[in-house]
This record gives structure tokens, C-alpha cells and sequence, in this order.
């Protein structure tokens, strides 16, 4: 499983360069990212932060026999794992932030006043805890959006572009999905699919489509009619070729947006499903989970749900910032000046 | 109907489903004209009046529900283009049969540059590398008078004004050297200077690649500048063709007469326009007999029941209508 993260980490690399070329070359988006970069510094460097300690978190590999002891023997470690020392770096149980005695009981700590943010209620520092939940995040909204965008495009273009019985099948599934509960509907394909990473993003995703879909059947019917569309046909472009050349590069801001906003709303939507104990292992929402039952008592255990919330609303924040700043830059029709 | 026509359409139909099921309405009759090779054809009519219709018939771009109605005949090149299998009519387009629109601010893809897009039209039916094709786009800014090409390629349709949009439009229509360009109102939606620059530019690239025109437009004055011969439709049908002198200076049907009559004068300001009493019809309103007749000031016994056949004036001028074939047959 570890080879498969460190194949997605070169791969994300690879394309991280490819992109970084591509926005070189063209000047339209060289421009808009510079300016992106201006409008929101804080937000993109916080989500460069993010992506930093999650791509640290998924090169993981396993230690020669000769070096490791019992605890790490045979199971791969990733790099977050390799700074914090989980293993040994740990409590009995709770223990409050810096803390140099046990929460309850007050006996003194294996670690004291090492852990910033303290530890929860099975002694794991509340820090390592906390960025090992930004890999699961970004994962949660990354994937999903993967099933989600390219679902959407697919039945929405066509749906728009084509319309008659293709419109009427696309619609009616849109229809059908939109009103069914999609939690339970979630639920449902969960215990269908089983749970694990990759089953509940493909769930989020099926149910998380028409949303997006309904704005591009739109947009499309739309960019149809455009003078442009009706120009290319007198050129003798082929139907392909329009949707390709003319209407999917017109889509691309509605895109772009659409991925970060559908990313903010998912991983806030994990929280929901560890609420109801189908949600990812290491998530913020489980950590969420489980201080719940902390806040009732005296004194109050805050430190493992203020850990969670503060990454996810800082993490949720610094997207939707991005995403909106993205709404104003990407369309070229909002720009006004001319040559 | 000479032989060596570059483009002869012949009874030419269009119907659109009418407000009641199975029922088609016309919205282009039985029109027929023809175009020589390197001639400027003006097709003139009101809005409404079938002139875009006929012009996207001669593309098979008819917009859906419309149809070709059975019986039409587009010959382009002595070829059947009602006939001709999809792929070929694609390859047609752009290649051999050019257009431009109405409107040039929105006829540009708005995330692609100026170039890039008339390099695509190039690269659509030509094998030419990127470079050779980059080159060819350069020289035809050129040719279409856009100044400094070469920044012109990179620009964004929104850092174009509508003039240069109409250029760039002419470029990509002009791009593979069309025999047929079919101008749908290219000046409509640009100012006054820009309009004579646009239609000098139109008339020069007509003159120096031998390229027929098909103008669409409602304005004599563009009629005036370029046109060698003028076909005025009404309600669907064309109602009289002849050269551009023979119909600016002696129209015989008594729509022409009316809509030259209707063209502001410097001379006559201040005076009351003159006016065509009553209004267009509405497609499957058609009036039967001549359709111009309840608006017609010479309307006699036949026009209100029989349909008039074109009557020729002379070589070149013929107009349908029953007073001129009473005045041409005593």
C-alpha cells in the first residue's frame, strides 16, 4: 500500500512540474496565477503548507530489519511518522498542553512539557494527530473531485451539447439522485462498498455530481448557441472538436471553482460521516469524534477538539478564500483592458 | 441560370414546425438565385424576411427543428450540396464556402487567443506545421489590415475593439482562400467609419482572390458600395433581382420601390420619411397571391389571388409581380 502513495507522490511531482510549465508558457494563466499570488498570499502559502505536510505524510518506507526495534519492525513509516516517533513519543492517557504531570491522576509524564498540544485519551500527542489528518483530508477532497468533475462534465456537456433523449436520461438520473437523502444514500453505498479511503471518496463522489452537472448542462446549453460555436460549425469543425476546443476551455473557470468549493464542502461533509462512525481512520473528524465526549467534563478537555477544528477551518477558510479570489481572476471577460 | 455558376440555389424551401403538431410552417419559399464566380451578390430584405435562413441553407447549418424542405437545389461548384455526405460538407466549410457574422463581439471564443483561433481554421483543413501555420495567420492579419500582427496574435478577443474582431472574423473566414464567402450583416454591428473600412476590405480581398461574396444585408448603402448585383427578398421569396445600377436607379417591383423610397435623405430633412403602410407578415401568416399585395399601392385584380412569376425587364433585371408583367407583356 505505502508503494502506491510514494508512485501518487512522484506522479503528483511530475505534474506539479508539467503544470508549472504550462502556466509559464501561456501568459494568460502565467498572469492569473501571479495574480492569484498577490490577492491571497496567506491563503495560498497555508494550503502550500498543507499539501507540504501531507505529501510528507504519504512517502513512507520500511526500515531494514537491522535497524528496527519491535514497535516499527516491518510496517512502513512515512516521514511525519519518522519526526514524531509515535511509538515511543506518547502517555499513559490524557495530559493537558505542556503539561508536565497527567490530566487526570496527575502522575508525572514520559514527555513533559513536549506536547504542545497535549494528548488524547489513548496518551498520542494531539500535534501528531492533527497533521496526520491533513493527508486524509486532502485525500477525502482530491479524490472525490476526481470522481466528481469528470462525472459531471461527461453527462452534463453532452447532456447540454446534445440534448433531446440524452438531456431526458441525464436529467432524470440528476433527478432521482437530488431527491433521495444523500446521506442515507451515502450510508447505503458505504455498506455496500465497504469502508476504506478509497470506497467512501467514490461514495461522496456519486452522490456529490449534480450539483456540478446542472451547472455545466447550463453553462453548455448555454455556449451552444454562442456566435463562436455557430462560427466553428461554419469552419467545418466536427462535434467533437467544438466541445473540445470551444466549450470545455469555457468551462475551465467554472471548473477550477467548482473543485474548490465541492473540496471545501467534502471534507467538511467527512466530519459528518465520522460523526455517525463510517468516516476515514485519522480524520479531523474522528478526532472530533472523540473529543466530543470530552466537553462535559470538569475541566474541560478542549485541546483535542480545538487541534481538529482549528486545522479544518483554517485549511476550509484558506480554499474558499482561493476559490473566490479564482472566480474574479480566471474569467478573462471580467478583465477590461484593451490592446 | 447560366451553367457557369459558381453557386445556384434553386427553389430553395425551409420550414419550421408551426404551432400546431405535424404542421410546418415556410420560412424561406421557393427562392432561387445564383452567383458567378468572383461576383458580389447583395441579398436585401427586412428582418425576419428568410435572407440568414437562405444564406445557412447553403452551409446545411439550418438550426434545428428547421428543415430543408424536399425538392430545394444548392449547387456549389456543379455539386449537389443537399446530397453531399456530412464529413464532405464539413470539409467544404471553411475551406471552400467562408463565413462571417453579424456579430464579431461575441463570434470569437473568448478564452482562445486572436491568432490561435484563426490558426485552428488553418490547421482544420490544411496540413501545415504549427510554424508554417503561425506564419500564414501573420500574413493574413496583414492582409486584413490588422496592425502589428504579431502582438495581434497573442491578444484576447476582450483586448480587441469590434473592428479588429471583424477583421480577425474576415482572416479566419478568408483563411483558406474561400470561393464562396457568405457575409451575414458584417457591418451591422460596427460605427459608421469602421463600416467603410470593413467593406473596402471585403470588396479589395473579393477583387484581388476571386472570391464571390453573398451579402446579407438590410442596407442599401452597403448595397451601394459593393454590390455588382442585388437580389431583394420579401416574406420568404425573393421578390426582384438585377445589377446594383439597374435596382438603385429604376426598381420596377413596387417593394424595392418602397424601401429605396424609405432611406433617410440629407436633402429631404426635416420632411416625413417615407414609409411602407402596414407591416412584414409573420412566417404562416403569409398573405396568398402575391404577399406584398395588402401593402402594395398598385395592387390590382390577380395579386390577391395569383402568385406572380418573375417577369424579366431586361438581361438582367427581373421582378416578380403582376404589374410589371402587365407593363412588360403590352
Amino acid at each position: 500500500m505505502h508503494q502506491v502513495s510514494n508512485i501518487v507522490v512522484v506522479l503528483l511531482a511530475l505534474g506539479a512540474v508539467w503544470l508549472w510549465r504550462r502556466v509559464a508558457q501561456d501568459r494568460f494563466w502565467r498572469e492569473n496565477t501571479l495574480a492569484l499570488w498577490r490577492r491571497r498570499r496567506l491563503a495560498v502559502l497555508t494550503v502550500g503548507v498543507y499539501v507540504a505536510i501531507a505529501l510528507l505524510d504519504s512517502i513512507a518506507w520500511i526500515d531494514p530489519a537491522s535497524e528496527a526495534n519491535a514497535l516499527t519492525s516491518g510496517k512502513p513509516r512515512t516521514i511525519i511518522d519518522r519526526i514524531f516517533q509515535p511509538e515511543t513519543f506518547r502517555e499513559a492517557s490524557y495530559s493537558a498542553p505542556l503539561a508536565r504531570v497527567s490530566f487526570y491522576g496527575g502522575q508525572p509524564l514520559a514527555h513533559p512539557g513536549k506536547h504542545l498540544l497535549g494528548t488524547d485519551l489513548l496518551g498520542r500527542d494531539v500535534v501528531y494527530r492533527t497533521l496526520k489528518g491533513v493527508r486524509v483530508a486532502l485525500l477525502i477532497g482530491g479524490l472525490t473531485s476526481l470522481v466528481v468533475i469528470p462525472i459531471a462534465l461527461l453527462f452534463g456537456v453532452s447532456a447540454g451539447y446534445w440534448g433531446g433523449r440524452i438531456d431526458d436520461g441525464v436529467f432524470f438520473a440528476m433527478t432521482v439522485l437530488a431527491s433521495v437523502p444523500s446521506l442515507l444514500l451515502l450510508i447505503a453505498l458505504i455498506m455496500v462498498l465497504g469502508k476504506g479511503t478509497v470506497q467512501v471518496c467514490v461514495a461522496l463522489g456519486v452522490t456529490g455530481w449534480v450539483h456540478f452537472c446542472r451547472i455545466a448542462r447550463g453553462e453548455t446549453l448555454k455556449l451552444r448557441e454562442a456566435d463562436f460555436v455557430a462560427a466553428a460549425r461554419a469552419l467545418g469543425v466536427s462535434d467533437g472538436a467544438i466541445i473540445r476546443r470551444h466549450i470545455l476551455p469555457n468551462l475551465a473557470h467554472l471548473v477550477i471553482i467548482t473543485f474548490a468549493l465541492t473540496f471545501t464542502a467534502l471534507v467538511l461533509s467527512e466530519t459528518i460521516l465520522s460523526y455517525l462512525g463510517i468516516g476515514l481512520d485519522g480524520s479531523w473528524g474522528q478526532m472530533i469524534d472523540q473529543a466530543r465526549n470530552e466537553l462535559s467534563r470538569t475541566p474541560i478537555v478542549w485541546w483535542n477538539l480545538a487541534g481538529a477544528s482549528v486545522a479544518l477551518f483554517a485549511l476550509v477558510l484558506a480554499v474558499n478564500l482561493i476559490a473566490d479570489a479564482l472566480r474574479d481572476i480566471v474569467d478573462p471577460r471580467t478583465h477590461r483592458e484593451e490592446l | 441560370m447560366s451553367a457557369a455558376a459558381l453557386l445556384a440555389v434553386e427553389g430553395l424551401s425551409i420550414s419550421f414546425p408551426g404551432a400546431a403538431a405535424g404542421e410546418r410552417m415556410r420560412v424561406v419559399d421557393r427562392v432561387s438565385l445564383s452567383i458567378a464566380p468572383g461576383e458580389t451578390l447583395a441579398l436585401v430584405g427586412e428582418s425576419g424576411c428568410g435572407k440568414s435562413m437562405s444564406a445557412l441553407a447553403v452551409m446545411r447549418l439550418v438550426p434545428k427543428p428547421g428543415r430543408i424542405e424536399a425538392g430545394s437545389r444548392i449547387a456549389f461548384e456543379g455539386r449537389d450540396l443537399l446530397s453531399l455526405p456530412v464529413p464532405e460538407m464539413r470539409a467544404l466549410r471553411g475551406a471552400r464556402i467562408g463565413m462571417i457574422f453579424q456579430e464579431p463581439m461575441t463570434s470569437l471564443n473568448p478564452v482562445v487567443t486572436a491568432g490561435e483561433q484563426v490558426r485552428e481554421a488553418i490547421e482544420l483543413h490544411a496540413p501545415l506545421s504549427r510554424g508554417d501555420a503561425r506564419k500564414r495567420v501573420l500574413e493574413l492579419f496583414a492582409q486584413v489590415g490588422i496592425p502589428d500582427p504579431a502582438t495581434r496574435f497573442d491578444a484576447y478577443p476582450h483586448q480587441l475593439s469590434g473592428g479588429l474582431k471583424q477583421r480577425v472574423m474576415i482572416a479566419m473566414a478568408m483563411a483558406m482562400r474561400p470561393r464562396l464567402l457568405i457575409a451575414d450583416e458584417p457591418t451591422t454591428a460596427l460605427d459608421a467609419t469602421i463600416r467603410a473600412q470593413i467593406l473596402e476590405l471585403l470588396r479589395n480581398l473579393s477583387a484581388s482572390t476571386g472570391t464571390a461574396v453573398l451579402l446579407i444585408t438590410h442596407d442599401f448603402g452597403v448595397v451601394n458600395e459593393v454590390a455588382d448585383r442585388v437580389a431583394v427578398m420579401y416574406a420568404g421569396g425573393i421578390v426582384e433581382t438585377g445589377t446594383r445600377h439597374e435596382l438603385l436607379s429604376r426598381p420596377r417591383h413596387p417593394y424595392t420601390q418602397g424601401l429605396l423610397r424609405s432611406i433617410p435623405r440629407p436633402e429631404a430633412r426635416g420632411g416625413r420619411l417615407a414609409e411602407i403602410a402596414g407591416a412584414v407578415p409573420r412566417p404562416g401568416h403569409w398573405p396568398p397571391g402575391c404577399r406584398f399585395h395588402p401593402r402594395c399601392p398598385h395592387a390590382f385584380q390577380p395579386c390577391p389571388v395569383e402568385e406572380p412569376q418573375p417577369t424579366g425587364v431586361s438581361e438582367t433585371q427581373a421582378a416578380s409581380c403582376h404589374l410589371v408583367a402587365r407593363e412588360v407583356g403590352s
